[in-house]
């Protein structure tokens, strides 16, 4: 039997396994998914129980409220991304397979998303209703979110991916996380504020698109390692 | 051809085994035995590639092989104590899952095929979460049916195998040398062997 020649680790593949096999356990798990939407929206609505009604404060929070939320939704379905995987043993078949690693991770991360970001974004105007915010600002804060939870999940994967293994890792991967959310945070809501403002938000959401290029690009390659040395 | 050359090992402050020297020729099987933690599976992770030696170097055809090398992974199947399996899905969609993830072009047939081999067509329908420690064992290496890798690295394939299991596997292992293949095998039961060279490894 000759030794298998290098070359049959392409990188669609490897994104389209992971990307399948994530969404079918993710379809066949519903109510973890429903948990964290309905996270999202109770944790949105116990603002205004909270705050009070007065309609220009709570215009006002709006979009810090709808991203902050939406930044701990996005942290509460971080640890499923890789440590099942990583206590049945997948994770170590998937560091072994001829595919590339940060390909396949890539599929996983595409699929965590489809799975949180994408439903929270489609909720979100939904939600942004009982604040008050007119239609512009509805679909700007959807467009802000449309661009920023990707990046969300991205960075949420080296974070998870680093934290793999370790006793507390769900505090620790809060720690770690969260500050680098900021960044998105402030574009996120500052460009509903800025639409609101009358400035148009060209500036908010082009940083936002840079961020998940950068993210898009960096990203898959550092959980990559993260998730090599974890299995060593 | 593995050759492992003067490889190390440590677990923390202990050394598990230092000066491990072997050559396995296609065709042949290393049994390596020995009491709990005298470091069969780290062994097994550092000729897989996934666990770092402390010193020495493993060789896969001549050339020394990093951890994660692309060359190994294309070439190896390792199947540890973890099964892999998902409980959620079903034993037919684990075996095509984790089949698929290594070989390109595996289709329903052979899956098929391979749970036959390993008496799992009635199973096949079953979530994995359901299945007996044996049968969920069986689902794993039925993943030696459906991969043509030269180099097979089990960690304790026998456990939870009934007679039959053992024999099946026994079988595989014999067509897997007989076709030129080399097995590095942690065990502590004897597997029936009807082909290939069959060498020992003892870890104190």
């Amino acid at each position: 039997m000759t030794a298998v020649a290098l070359g049959n680790g392409a990188v669609w593949p490897g994104i389209a396994w992971a990307l399948r096999r994530d969404l079918r356990l993710a379809l066949r798990s519903k109510s973890e998914l429903g948990v964290q939407l309905l996270f999202y929206a109770i944790v949105v609505t116990l603002f205004p129980l909270g705050v009070g009604t007065e309609p220009a404060l709570l215009r006002a929070l709006a979009p810090g409220i709808l991203w902050v939320a939406a930044l701990l939704a996005s942290l509460l379905s971080l640890p499923r991304l890789f440590a099942a995987d990583f206590a049945d043993g997948t994770l170590e078949q998937i560091a072994l397979s001829p595919h590339p690693l940060p390909a396949l991770i890539s599929g996983k991360i595409a699929a965590h998303w489809l799975t949180s970001g994408a439903p929270l974004t489609l909720v979100s105007p939904l939600l942004a209703l009982q604040f008050g915010l007119s239609g512009t600002e509805l679909g700007f804060l959807a467009l802000g979110l449309l661009l920023g939870t990707p990046t969300l999940s991205l960075l949420g994967a080296v974070g998870a991916a680093l934290t793999l293994g370790l006793r507390a890792g769900g505090a620790l991967l809060a720690l770690l996380i969260l500050p680098l959310y900021v960044p998105i945070l402030i574009f996120g809501a500052g460009a509903v504020e800025a639409v609101h403002s009358g400035l148009g938000a060209g500036a908010e959401l082009s940083l936002l698109s840079a961020a998940l290029l950068a993210a898009i690009v960096g990203a898959p390659f550092a959980a990559a390692a993260a998730v090599r040395i974890a299995l060593d | 051809m593995l050759e492992a050359q003067d490889l190390a090992a440590r677990r923390g402050d202990a050394e598990l085994f230092a000066g491990l020297d072997f050559a396995l020729e296609p065709g042949s099987a290393l049994f390596v035995r020995g009491p709990n933690g005298s470091g069969k599976t780290t062994l097994l992770r550092i000729l897989a590639g996934i666990a770092q030696a402390e010193a020495g170097e493993v060789r896969w055809c001549g050339r020394p092989v990093r951890p994660f090398d692309p060359q190994l992974r294309a070439n190896v199947l390792f199947i540890g104590h973890a099964p892999a399996l998902k409980d959620e899905l079903t034993t037919e969609e684990n075996l095509a899952s984790l089949a698929s993830l290594h070989e390109a072009g595996v289709n329903g047939d052979a899956v098929l095929e391979a749970l036959g081999v390993w008496a799992l067509t009635r199973q096949r329908a079953l979530p994995a979460r359901v299945l007996s420690q044996g049968q969920r064992r069986r689902t794993s290496l039925a993943r030696l049916q459906l991969a043509s890798r030269p180099l097979w690295l089990l960690d304790e394939p026998a456990t939870a195998l009934d007679d039959t299991g053992a024999a099946t596997l026994g079988g595989a292992l014999a067509a897997h040398l007989g076709g030129g293949g080399i097995a590095v095998i942690a065990t502590h039961q004897d597997l029936p062997l009807t082909a290939g060279v069959s060498r020992s490894l003892r870890l104190e």
